[in-house]
């Protein structure tokens, strides 16, 4: 064999940088495959990305409203407001286990920064949540109330603080999902519970003390509460925002560190 | 000029399927996991070396396991070496198998682009060459209908009809030559030979003799991750028919 050392130099510089304008085309592309791929094969389309909690906030209305008789004022719009943020991050986190497995031939055969097909379909959901916002506006106006300008400076804070928040999950359980096939069953789980340790149904507000700190460990609290607030009462706590972002950063250094140590693997075990 | 030198490469993949088995039996039985993690490793290449020019068209041949496509895989960078160097010069396409990287409700302009960006293009870029590759796939009538309505031959025109037309410098060819109406594979082996005259470096993972035999301009012969012979492609090809020919008689004598 000739002697390899000399050519290390032909490696391109160019390739080991990251090509900005590539990236965002990677990511614009594959978000639209998701959006169009949902809606080409059902009539019904937009209806569906919000029939899913408006079916759950009539169920949690009756039982948690009717039945047991939860004394929040408004309480189909509360359940709403919490409800439609929520099933941003339930439906990514959800499907995020199959995100990478669902591209295995792709992951095997080329190269491409493979997290961005997580960054798209959080994406995705993220966009159906924003277009699912009128809905709220809709129960707001029957109850004779309005939106506030605060949601002009609200709405952005928060859509980057969940899309960061949702992403670091998720990007977490699509790559150890690919080691321990287990997770999938697990995440299941794990979003039932924490929906229940999510104040969705209740406010934090009604929890008694000791629970009250438990819920504040929860990183996914404070963003629910936040987006609620704002939608009903036009408040955004500077308190609150701040521990979103507080959580993004965590949720994200988690995510980027499982990813960046195990995607050079993905190949091999998917 | 060298496009892909492979400098004494080993590659090994370690029994993650002990790991898939669940983490509950993994996690009680952790520190012995972690020993059979290292001990049970399934060695695919082994002291791999060989270089490949610019413009060469070189062929990998070798029974199944024998560690063709971990060397596609390592020259496309989707895997990385555990020992050894590999460096690959220039801008990698992979040929990709039939529909991978491909969404059935689309359609087939709306895949062009999908596909075209996986692989590395811009979406200007991809827009620029929408028509070449639409005339080049000859699907004209049917490209504005989802893909699912397209039948096997007519996706693998579009795949290959997208490869063409990215501008590759090394093309990673795995098995898909074969595919389309005979007077798709005229088109295809006129194409190819247009990449070797524009000094394209290409290499291919084939069991078909014969495509080998007639595209290549040298051959390597990988077994059980060792290369058995190198060189031009009459005699390395008479080489391995020999050899597979002893090993199916010695089945034979053997079962017998």
């Amino acid at each position: 064999m000739q002697a390899p050392s000399i050519l290390a130099t032909h490696e391109p510089k160019a390739a080991r940088e990251v090509n900005w304008e590539h990236l965002w085309d990677l990511v614009v592309i594959l978000t639209q495959k998701e959006i169009r791929s949902r809606y080409k094969n059902s009539a019904l389309g937009y209806v569906w990305s919000v029939a899913n909690p408006l079916l759950f906030a009539i169920i949690y209305y009756i039982v948690f409203g009717q039945i047991m008789k939860v004394p929040v004022e408004n309480y189909a719009l509360f359940l709403m407001a919490g409800l439609l943020p929520w099933h941003w991050l339930a439906n990514s986190l959800s499907a995020a286990p199959n995100i990478f497995l669902a591209n295995a031939t792709l992951i095997k055969k080329v190269r491409f920064p493979r997290h961005v097909l997580v960054v798209s379909y959080v994406l995705n959901e993220g966009i159906h949540f924003v277009l699912s916002i009128p809905v709220i506006i809709g129960f707001l106006l029957v109850n004779g109330m309005s939106p506030s300008w605060s949601w002009l400076t609200g709405i952005p804070l928060l859509l980057v603080a969940e899309f960061l928040i949702v992403y670091g999950l998720a990007v977490t359980l699509a790559s150890l999902n690919l080691f321990f096939r287990d997770l999938e069953r697990l995440t299941a789980l794990l979003i039932t519970v924490l929906f229940f340790l999510t104040p969705i149904t209740y406010s934090s507000a009604m929890a008694p003390a000791p629970y009250r700190t438990l819920l504040y460990a929860n990183p996914v609290a404070a963003l629910i509460e936040s987006w609620r607030e704002m939608f009903l009462h036009g408040q955004l706590s500077w308190l609150w925002i701040g521990s979103c972002y507080l959580s993004a950063v965590a949720t994200l250094l988690v995510g980027s560190f499982v990813y960046w140590r195990m995607a050079p693997k993905f190949a091999e075990v998917i | 000029m060298t496009a892909i030198c492979f400098d004494h490469v080993s590659k090994w993949y370690p029994r993650y399927q002990s790991l898939s088995h669940g983490i509950k039996s993994s996690l009680l039985h952790l520190p012995e996991t972690l020993r059979s993690l290292k001990r049970e490793r399934i060695r695919v290449l082994e002291d791999v070396s060989f270089r490949i020019d610019k413009g060469e068209t070189v062929g990998l041949i070798g029974p199944n396991g024998a560690g063709k496509s971990t060397t596609l895989a390592l020259m496309a960078g989707v895997v990385e070496a555990e020992a050894g160097q590999v460096v690959v010069g220039s801008r990698v396409s992979p040929l990709l198998e039939l529909g991978a990287g491909f969404h059935f409700d689309l359609t087939g302009s709306e895949n062009i682009i999908l596909h075209g960006v996986l692989l590395g293009l811009t979406r200007r870029e991809v827009f620029s060459k929408m028509k070449a590759i639409i005339t080049f796939s000859e699907l004209e009538a049917s490209i504005d209908q989802p893909l699912r309505t397209y039948s096997s031959g007519m996706i693998a025109r579009l795949g290959f009809a997208i490869a063409c037309h990215l501008d590759p410098e090394i093309l990673l060819i795995d098995e898909i030559l074969s595919v389309g109406d005979f007077s798709f594979q005229l088109k295809c082996n006129a194409k190819i030979d247009e990449f070797k005259r524009q000094q394209v470096t290409m290499v291919l993972v084939s069991h078909s003799m014969a495509h080998v035999q007639r595209l290549c301009d040298r051959v390597i012969w990988l077994e059980k991750g060792r290369i058995m012979g190198e060189g031009a492609p009459s005699v390395i090809l008479a080489e391995y028919e020999k050899s597979a020919q002893l090993r199916h008689g010695e089945d034979r004598s053997s079962a017998a």
